[in-house]
């Protein structure tokens, strides 16, 4: 008997978190158009979470584009199909690995910071203070990080691809030798610029939405301590990480199933 | 003076995310292949259009000349009614003839146009009257094995 209470009682503790982040989240919305009014504030943010980010988004991708290249070009080349890695390197990133691996950086190093910040304005009950002052903490200071991260996250993933892509036609064409024409023109020939690209970036907006929202709603729902900022940090990397695996699974399937 | 700084950066960072994003769209992918809206559309009407898709190529000689827009089926006939977008530098003849061709043994298939000696052109929302069907290889399998078949009942009389 104690048993089946314990059950119930977990359930409902589940259910009750994601009704409680789903309307945290529907709060967020609502106050998004009162942050536009304020747009510095975004635009503080963006620097905070867009320039900040920038030199870890491009240093990775020319990395992944140097690694994907090499690899790919040991298993094309017994093929004789050399031309195809930039076609490869390009649909890997621009599909995937562009949308998911920035999402991941983009959780672990501006999504963290969110919610240190926050927590830690909430630990120092600025946020009750604002409240007291009739100012809605969530339109003056969720909202503008919110806007923020969705406008900052595709453009960090375009770049992260586009450098990827110029650090593979760096290996492909520099340092293996494969034709510069050949490399650009069978990639141009196989990626589509809105299901290939575009999705991606759709994919990356998405993600964008997903990170921010987690580190913000960790960071205000933080235990008001040390020890729960520094908890509520790590809960925003894992659960925005597997999030971003799954919903990555989720717009994949949807996306580029038909042909 | 800060803030007009971290506007500047802000500005930079966007910037770069859009010069990102223009590469990735014409230079590593197709977009920048489209040359202008100047094109005009033709039809041509198939028994069987196999694997084709749209976005195919349209070629003539080998050369690429303009891109299958849209397939759709005539409730009437049952044939697959082909719309491709050719470049308008490019005018063919009435009599000209539409294949379904395979790019290599396993490759993707396209249309090939061959243009016959009429004087006359085909216009804008013209249609192709002489075509060929795609080759399905199931089809080519099944005749083999019924020839064959035949081949050998003949043979045993």
């Amino acid at each position: 008997m104690n048993l089946l209470a314990e059950l119930g009682a977990r359930t409902l503790r589940v259910l009750h978190g994601f009704g409680h982040a789903a309307l945290f989240f529907l709060d967020l919305l609502r106050a998004l158009p009162g942050s536009l009014r304020r747009f510095y504030l975004v635009v503080h943010q963006i620097h905070a979470i867009g320039n900040r980010s920038l030199l870890i988004i491009v240093a990775s991708g020319v990395a992944v584009g140097f690694v994907l290249a090499l690899q790919m070009y040991y298993a094309l080349v017994t093929y004789g199909a050399a031309e195809s890695l930039g076609l490869i390197v390009n649909l890997s990133l621009v599909r995937e690995l562009g949308p998911v691996v920035t999402a991941l950086l983009f959780a672990g190093r501006a999504g963290t910071s969110l919610t240190a910040e926050i927590g830690l304005m909430k630990a120092g009950e600025q946020l009750a203070a604002m409240e007291l002052m009739a100012v809605d903490p969530r339109q003056r200071v969720l909202a503008p990080r919110f806007l923020g991260g969705i406008v900052a996250m595709p453009l960090l993933a375009a770049m992260f691809s586009a450098v990827g892509i110029l650090g593979a036609w760096v290996v492909a064409v520099g340092l293996i030798g494969v034709d510069a024409g050949n490399f650009w023109s069978v990639m141009q020939n196989g990626v589509d610029w809105w299901r290939d690209v575009g999705n991606g970036i759709v994919k990356a907006a998405v993600f964008g939405v997903i990170c921010t929202a987690v580190a913000l709603y960790q960071g205000y729902e933080t235990e008001a301590t040390p020890e729960g900022v520094a908890y509520a940090t790590t809960r925003t990397v894992v659960v925005s990480s597997l999030a971003v695996l799954g919903m990555d699974f989720v717009l994949t399937a949807l996306m580029f199933t038909t042909p | 003076m800060a803030k007009k700084g971290i506007e500047t950066l802000v500005g930079l960072f966007v910037l770069l995310g859009m010069i990102a994003l223009v590469f990735l769209a014409m230079r590593a992918a197709n977009l920048g292949n489209f040359d202008g809206g100047d094109s005009y559309t033709l039809q041509a009407r198939f028994t069987n259009i196999g694997g084709l898709k749209a976005r195919a190529p349209v070629r003539s000689a080998g050369v690429l000349v303009g891109r299958v827009t849209s397939i759709g089926l005539d409730p009437v006939t049952y044939e697959g009614v082909v719309t491709m977008s050719i470049r308008s530098g490019f005018a063919f003849p009435k009599d000209t003839s539409a294949k379904i061709l395979t790019a290599g043994l396993l490759g993707d298939q396209y249309i090939g146009l061959e243009p016959g000696p009429d004087e006359a052109m085909l216009a804008d929302g013209g249609r192709i009257v002489q075509t060929q069907s795609a080759v399905v290889l199931e089809n080519l399998i099944g005749q083999f094995l019924a020839n064959s078949a035949a081949g050998a009942g003949g043979g045993g009389q």
